[in-house]
């Protein structure tokens, strides 16, 4: 007898794919049913995932199939609509994640897909400037500022050619929201992009997407072929970065579109007014433009500004991500505490040992302590804590982290994508890797560092002829030089990186001093750090 | 082999109509020669009307593009906190003496698998949830 034909849903998203979707896919077809590839849930650890009449069933692997099939699979996780990770969640920008097929146009049309659009070409330019300021959208890229202000600056801005940019340079580790956006669900992103182009009256989009996510650009550019008809007269097309993590600051960002080397401008000018080959340019965050087409649908924005608290309004896609149980998409308000974050939603570490510190906001994000873990999901909030909320992205660590080896690699990932154009983040970042060298050997060894030969020839007559800096003078220093990089660089690459190594040395002094790590407390108490 | 100045020229006439055509340039030569050397530098310079200077300024600013050509084939492999905080570390010393001589390993920060790692890619294929076992399996067949 010829078993009942299914339609098998697996996600094409590239972590599914990494993980072996594409030959489970292979597997169903083979055996004559039906598969589709759609967007990934944000299930991350059930991926890959199979849907089948709206049941999942992960991580499914080849051995899994007819098991799947008959109904006797102990992969079996119910209802993925009704999983709890799902079902808590608010869902505007991934509204349509793991329900339609990304390049599909009838997928995205059925979906209330390009009404965004059509009614920002019915309200004008100004109506739906008007729409983004009510709305409460705010940068979503990392800096938090009003999209709608920046748009009524661009349109306000004198010049004829101007343009849209899409900053998808997502190079913050712990975050892959953008790139489930450009996998999952381009023509949001392309749609929003064009509501911008009508807003600001720019007809020349550009995305500019960090090489490493080859999935992402191969499906933008096919997207941009199949639905140019509809966002015409605006024009779009992806240009591809080579590797420099710095140009996902906005302004090194255009500099590498033009095709110069990624370094970063001062401001003023500011980009709204002197962008893009000294154009009015609009740059905005790939999930920040992706908001725009559910603000600009019938009464969307204010849907999005009851959501959320104080001046965070909507919702922000959070991503779990490092050593958690449940990792993946969380799309919420803003609001939610770290700790419901991680222990309810993540359930808590993968490993099962406790959580030692979590980094919220990629590599230059403070790392925070789970004392604070009470800390709710607001820019502001997050600032007052001396903290950034960033990209939304949260790295959970365990305890078997060595708190100065990750202030550490802040500092040599600093000093490695520097683009030198400001002293103190191309030669702050690489003092800084040497001073906590110095401070984790004695730690290591008991033994401080003595003066070299170098600095004890008489010739260096400014070096100190001592027996060489005690451990808290060297705490003293890193603190001094953290202060510097701070005030004194030019963009958050510099200015961000003692996030991380003050948040280190504040909250686990232990790792980086031997004993009690009390000396640690008494320097930073003086520098008032 | 195909001549290279003719190719480059190739190259430079399908982009050079684009607004900020070098990157897409030196994309495509970094493609089909494993890398931008002195020569192709010298070529595009002429090409776009600019000084050696400022392409090759541009050529070494960004890691994806390399002065000569590496035959071996490349693993990356993604050593960002997120891999970190999943073990990556554990299984580096392992895979440099998998690769020895044959293989390039090399750091990446973020593949964007970071719920999912330790993460690696070959070519455009990637690899996530790795162990020492499926690591070396990877290096094995790159």
């Amino acid at each position: 007898m010829m078993p009942e034909m299914k339609i098998v849903r697996i996600s094409d998203d590239a972590l599914a794919r990494a993980l072996g979707a594409d030959k489970l896919a292979d597997a169903f077809a083979r055996l004559g049913h039906e598969v589709q590839r759609t967007s990934s849930w944000g299930m991350h650890w059930l991926e890959p995932l199979v849907e089948i009449d709206g049941n999942g069933f992960g991580t499914a692997t080849l051995d899994d199939v007819n098991a799947i099939l008959d109904g006797s699979s102990d992969k079996a996780i119910g209802r993925i609509d009704e999983h709890p990770f799902i079902a808590r969640q608010q869902r505007l920008t991934f509204a349509r994640a793991g329900k339609t097929r990304a390049l599909s146009l009838d997928d995205y049309q059925a979906t209330g897909g390009w009404s965004g659009l059509r009614r920002a070409r019915q309200i004008g330019s100004e109506q739906i400037i008007e729409d983004v300021l009510k709305s409460g959208l705010r940068g979503r890229g990392g800096a938090g500022f009003p999209a709608g202000i920046k748009w009524r600056t661009v349109a306000a801005a004198p010049g004829g050619q101007k343009y849209i940019v899409c900053n998808a340079d997502e190079g913050d580790s712990g975050t892959f929201a953008d790139r489930m956006v450009m996998e999952g669900d381009p023509y949001a992103l392309i749609e929003g992009m064009a509501i911008a182009g009508e807003a600001v009256g720019a007809d020349q989009g550009y995305i500019y997407c960090r090489s490493e996510y080859p999935d992402a650009i191969r499906k933008l550019e096919a997207a941009l072929r199949l639905c140019a008809h509809i966002i015409a007269p605006f024009r779009c097309e992806v240009r591809t970065g080579a590797g420099a993590y710095v140009c996902g600051e906005e302004t090194s960002l255009l500099n590498s579109l033009e095709g110069k080397r990624g370094e970063v401008r001062a401001k003023p000018p500011l980009p709204a007014l002197q962008g893009l080959f000294g154009r009015p340019t609009v740059v905005n965050n790939v999930l920040t433009l992706a908001a725009v087409p559910h603000i600009l649908g019938e009464g969307g924005a204010n849907d999005y500004d009851a959501l959320g608290m104080g001046r965070s309004k909507g919702t922000m896609p959070i991503q779990l991500a490092g050593n958690i149980k449940q990792g993946g998409l969380f799309e919420t308000a803003f609001g939610i505490t770290l700790r419901e974050l991680i222990e309810d939603i993540g359930g808590g570490t993968l490993s099962g040992r406790p959580v030692k510190a979590v980094q919220v906001g990629g590599p230059l994000g403070a790392y925070i302590h789970p004392d604070q873990f009470d800390i709710r999901f607001d820019y502001e909030e997050y600032t007052a804590a001396d903290a950034l909320i960033g990209h939304g992205g949260i790295t959970v660590f365990d305890e078997d982290t060595d708190m100065s080896e990750m202030a550490r690699f802040a500092m040599e990932f600093c000093a490695a994508e520097s683009c030198g154009k400001c002293t103190p983040c191309r030669i702050g970042a690489v003092r800084g890797v040497e001073v906590i060298d110095r401070i984790r050997s004695a730690r290591n060894t008991g033994i401080a560092r003595k003066r070299d030969v170098v600095e004890l020839s008489p010739v260096m007559h400014n070096a100190p002829k001592d027996n060489g800096r005690l451990p808290e003078q060297e705490i003293a220093l890193l603190t001094d030089l953290c202060e510097t990089m701070k005030f004194g660089s030019l963009c958050a690459l510099g200015g961000f990186t003692p996030y991380p190594v003050m948040s280190a040395l504040r909250n686990w002094p232990e790792d980086f001093v031997r004993g009690s790590g009390e000396v640690v407390g008494l320097v930073l108490d003086k520098a008032g750090a | 082999m195909i001549d290279k100045t003719q190719r480059i020229g190739e190259i430079l006439a399908a982009h050079r109509h684009r607004e900020g055509p070098l990157l897409p340039i030196l994309h495509d030569v970094q493609e089909e020669f494993g890398c931008v050397d002195i020569e192709a530098e010298r070529l595009i310079a002429t090409g776009l009307n600019l000084s050696r200077a400022d392409v090759h300024g541009v050529v070494s600013f960004y890691h994806d593009y390399t002065p000569t050509a590496d035959p071996r084939p490349q693993v990356q492999i993604c050593r960002a906190e997120a891999c970190k905080a999943r073990g990556v570390e554990k299984l580096i010393d392992r895979a440099t003496r998998e690769a020895g001589d044959r293989v390039h390993v090399k750091t990446v920060y973020c593949l964007g698998l970071c719920a999912a790692g330790p993460a690696a890619r070959v070519g455009d294929r990637l690899y996530a949830r790795l162990d020492e076992k499926s690591m070396v399996q990877v290096i094995e067949n790159a």
